[in-house]
């Protein structure tokens, strides 16, 4: 039999394997829809540097044959708005994004929120529905599908608005098939976990059953916000250096060095060139395949780049830190750390890690742990995470804690390239550089925690001492008073308040 | 320490409620100057008792305890001594009398409750040592009763009761050692000696044959290990109407031991005076009259030679009677109790043994 050959489009490619973006099930698919969408729109706000305000509906609309729901899917956003032009192709197009650049986003490929409605129309064959504008004289909505083949977006309708209000923003609307009353559990967690980390957003979910759960902000400061950069050549490759070498109009290497690559100086391009054998003056359009191939490689090996810098990150910042687990996590103690600026492979990247203690964090047989990749809390597969790892392996009784008393902790790793170990953007791989991080950073909070319970110990040991010298020494007093067969019982209140104040012989 | 001295048992009161009213004074004038209280006492550790061979007793050496209220683990027994010595005061100057067991219960009427009853019986031991006389003398007495027969003439100083007089022979099961006989005073006697005697049975069998008369005695039951009530009511019969004390137990390690903490005392007892008889026979029954009456026997068990071990090196046995008898017991390795003297029908005891044995020793 003859083989047929057929080539397929991205789209099509996504549909066919919607499981690797986390549209598994009925289940995964509602959770990983909702997270999508918000994460677009706090990147949509954050671009801006707005305080995000996001609004989040989600209503039945009916049965399918076979048991699951359909539900109607509604965000609305204050973010930056999407220019008309775009509109179609930013959510009727797989891998269509704004942000294919070396800066640390929560979105990176341009199929996220494509992916949701590809997968709502799929389910229900149903248009999206787009409201956005970018705080200009006008409001444009479109009625969209997806050309699932030609990966192209099909545009129903079209509509423009007056925009009197000076409304900026986004609003997505489609319906997709779902199981809300299993996935609840996880999407409520990763609201919550979402206002830990975004303490400076408003968000507003109203769930199926007409519950309204609302996050409040409690400051409006943003962390800065993340400057864009260029490759660095440790985490250089052939392809994307034969990319570079297309589109470059430098003449010679030394120019083409110091162009497009990040922290490359004319000491350092000059060192470089004569390390790997290649001349100054070489027009880098003139390389042939071997040579790019060597250049790679030599740059992988050369000792004296400056390691990349972390002005493309955006890690959260302490003080935020500190009070979204305040707000959110309740917690009585809270220890923060953020790491120095490191790499893995090139990939410049920052570890925020935090313990909280106590308060309203429960106690469980194990140590609860929040895990965050450039903001967005990561939900499933914990035990396969290197954060989890990393936990285990350290010797808690050296910090006299042990995993069931009420601790939480957090690891936020940001990099213009987080190492997961999947599509799926669920858990984070074993970098060895990566790991080293998280383990200095928790020893780091865990050794504050220590402190911070052995004070409180001897607070309370304080405590417990005058209350009990309150409780006897007034007894003292007493039969002292009356077996001397006197009237006026010593004044015990200067005894007490040395109590307080020295300490005592024990 | 011992007095010969008569101190008739209301001047005893009156030192008993000096001096807890001094300790109360002491620790409230310390308060009052704006300082933690404190008391210094004899202690009571194993290191700091001696016997003393010309008391023949224990007795503490000079090794004291600090109490202070300032150290957190001192003050909840410190209260719980405050609380005790005004307990006391209150009883003894009411005239009304507790056992140990009360005091454990009326310390949670003024919240500063004891733990258990061995917390609250070694608070009553401190205020023993603090005050210097025994809890009789404050009026909290052991739940064990013993008794007394014989023609002695007492007089109560018992509320209710003062200036009654009472013959001790007026009861034929005997007069009960409780709080009210331990604080008469003595009036006359026709008794030219004390016979001690362990056990119950043989007890009334004295009674019953006369023992009292015939051989002119106050008889004193101790009910195994006497009380220490019992002891000073020895002491005071030997002191104050200077009549010998022989003293009958069975014939073991066991019987031994009561007659000599009559004598000398228990370690137990070294804060304390006026408990001990140090004149006081032990007349049998002893191993070598085992052999001699050759009466029906046990063997000894292990826990018995092992006690007649620590026994032999015990300085209270350092007497040659002691050493020879423990000697014999571990020879014969067989004991006897007093009633075994009926096998030769139940007189024998009265009219053979006794006399020979008060003749004896
Ligand atoms: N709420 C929004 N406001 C403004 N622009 C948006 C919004 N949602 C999507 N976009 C634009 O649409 C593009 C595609 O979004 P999509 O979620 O498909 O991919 P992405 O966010 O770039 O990457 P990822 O696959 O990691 O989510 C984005 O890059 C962004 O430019
Ligand atoms: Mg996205």
């Amino acid at each position: 039999m003859a083989q047929t050959f057929e080539e397929i489009s991205p789209a099509d490619f996504f549909y066919r394997n919607r499981d690797i973006a986390g549209f598994t099930n009925p289940t995964r698919a509602i959770f990983t829809a909702i997270r999508e969408l918000v994460e677009n729109s706090l990147d949509a706000a954050e671009q801006i540097g707005v305080p995000p305000d996001i609004y989040v509906r989600l209503t039945l609309e009916g049965k399918t044959t076979h048991g699951t729901e359909i539900y109607k899917l509604r965000i609305e956003d204050n973010g930056s708005g999407i220019p008309p032009r775009y509109i179609p192709a930013a959510f009727g197009q797989v891998l269509f994004g704004s942000k294919y650049k070396l800066k640390q986003m929560r979105g990176t490929f341009g199929l996220g929120g494509t992916m949701a409605i590809l997968y709502g129309q799929i389910t229900t064959h149903r248009p999206a529905y787009v409201v956005s504008s970018t705080g200009g004289a006008r409001i444009f909505m479109y009625r969209l599908m997806i050309d699932i083949q030609r990966n192209r977006p099909i545009i129903l309708e079209k509509r423009t608005m007056l925009n009197k209000t000076g409304w900026r923003g986004t609003i997505v609307e489609f319906s997709l098939e779902g199981d809300y009353f299993r996935a609840m559990p996880k999407i409520l967690e990763y609201f919550k976990q979402t206002a830990v980390m975004n303490p400076y957003a408003n968000l507003t979910f109203v769930d199926p059953r007409g519950r309204l759960y609302i996050f409040r902000r409690v400051t409006t400061r943003m962390p800065p916000p993340p400057k864009e950069t260029k490759p660095h050549p440790y985490g250089i490759d052939v392809e994307l250096l034969q990319r570079l070498i297309q589109i470059t109009d430098c003449k010679n290497m030394l120019d083409f060095l110091k162009k497009h690559f990040h922290r490359i100086g004319d000491n350092i391009a000059r060192k470089f060139l004569e390390f790997a054998e290649i001349d100054f003056l070489k027009d880098p359009k003139k390389l042939t395949h071997d040579e790019i191939v060597h250049l790679a490689r030599a740059m992988k090996s050369f000792p004296d780049f400056l390691p990349p810098d972390a002005s493309c990150l955006s890690p959260l910042g302490e003080e935020l830190l500190r009070a979204g687990i305040l707000k959110e996590l309740k917690p009585e103690f809270i220890a923060v750390c953020q790491r120095k600026p490191s790499t893995y492979a090139g990939h410049p990247f920052i570890v925020e890690v935090a313990v909280a203690y106590g308060g309203e964090i429960p106690r469980k047989n194990d140590f609860i742990l929040y895990r965050f990749a450039n903001r967005i809390p990561l939900l499933y597969d914990e035990a396969s995470d290197v954060s989890f790892k990393v936990i285990h392996s350290i010797n808690w009784r050296r910090y006299r804690v042990t995993p069931d008393m009420p601790i939480a902790i957090l690891v936020h790793i940001c990099s213009t390239k987080i190492p997961y170990k999947t599509v799926g953007k669920e858990f984070i791989a074993d970098r060895p550089e990566v790991k080293k991080e998280i383990l200095n950073g928790i020893r780091e909070v865990a050794r504050q925690l220590q402190r911070y319970l052995s004070k409180r110990e001897y607070a309370e040991r304080q405590r417990r001492r005058l209350n009990i010298f309150a409780k006897y020494l007034p007894k003292i007093a007493e039969f002292s008073t009356k077996l001397a067969g006197m009237e006026q019982p010593p004044d015990i209140n200067g005894l007490l308040r040395s109590v307080e104040k020295l300490g005592l012989e024990s | 320490m011992v007095s010969n001295r008569k101190v008739s048992a209301l001047e005893r009161k009156k030192e008993v409620l000096e001096n807890l009213k001094r300790f109360g004074a002491e620790i409230y004038k310390q308060m009052m100057l704006g300082r933690f209280p404190q008391i210094q006492m004899p202690s009571r550790s194993i290191e700091n008792i001696y016997y003393n061979p010309e008391l023949r007793q224990y007795v503490l050496g000079n090794k004291t305890v600090r109490r202070s209220a300032r150290n957190i683990r001192h003050i909840r027994p410190f209260t719980q001594l405050v609380w005790a010595a005004y307990f006391a005061y209150e009883l003894t100057s009411q005239r009304k009398t507790s056992t140990l067991r009360d005091v454990y219960y009326s310390s949670q009427a003024y919240e500063v409750p004891f733990k258990d009853q061995p917390e609250s019986n070694s608070i009553i031991t401190d205020l023993e040592t603090v005050i210097g006389f025994s809890r009789e003398d404050f009026n909290i007495f052991p739940e064990e009763r013993s008794a007394v027969f014989g023609d002695l003439t007492i007089e109560y100083t018992v509320p209710g009761y003062e200036g009654k007089r009472l013959n001790l022979t007026s009861h034929p099961d005997g007069v009960m050692i409780g709080p009210a006989l331990t604080s008469a005073e003595f009036v006359k006697t026709s008794a030219d000696k004390v016979i001690a005697i362990e056990k119950g049975g043989l007890f009334t069998r004295f009674i019953e044959e006369r023992v009292h008369e015939k051989f002119n005695a106050i008889l004193v039951l101790t009910a195994g290990q006497a009380p220490r009530a019992t002891r000073h009511f020895i002491h005071r019969l030997n002191k104050e109407l200077e009549l010998p004390v022989y003293i009958f137990t069975d014939g073991d390690p066991w019987g031994m031991h009561i007659a000599m903490v009559i004598i000398s005392g228990s370690a137990n007892a070294a804060h304390l005076r006026e408990l001990t008889t140090p004149d006081a026979k032990w007349s049998g029954v002893w191993a070598t009259d085992i052999v001699d009456y050759k009466l029906p026997t046990d063997p000894l068990t292990e826990i018995d030679i092992k006690r007649l071990y620590e026994l032999q090196r015990d300085p209270r046995y350092k007497d040659k009677l002691w050493q020879r008898e423990i000697k014999t017991f571990l020879k014969i390795r067989r004991k006897a109790e007093q009633e075994a003297f009926s096998r030769y029908g139940l007189t024998y005891i009265v009219d053979e043994y006794l006399p020979a044995k008060l003749e004896e020793t």
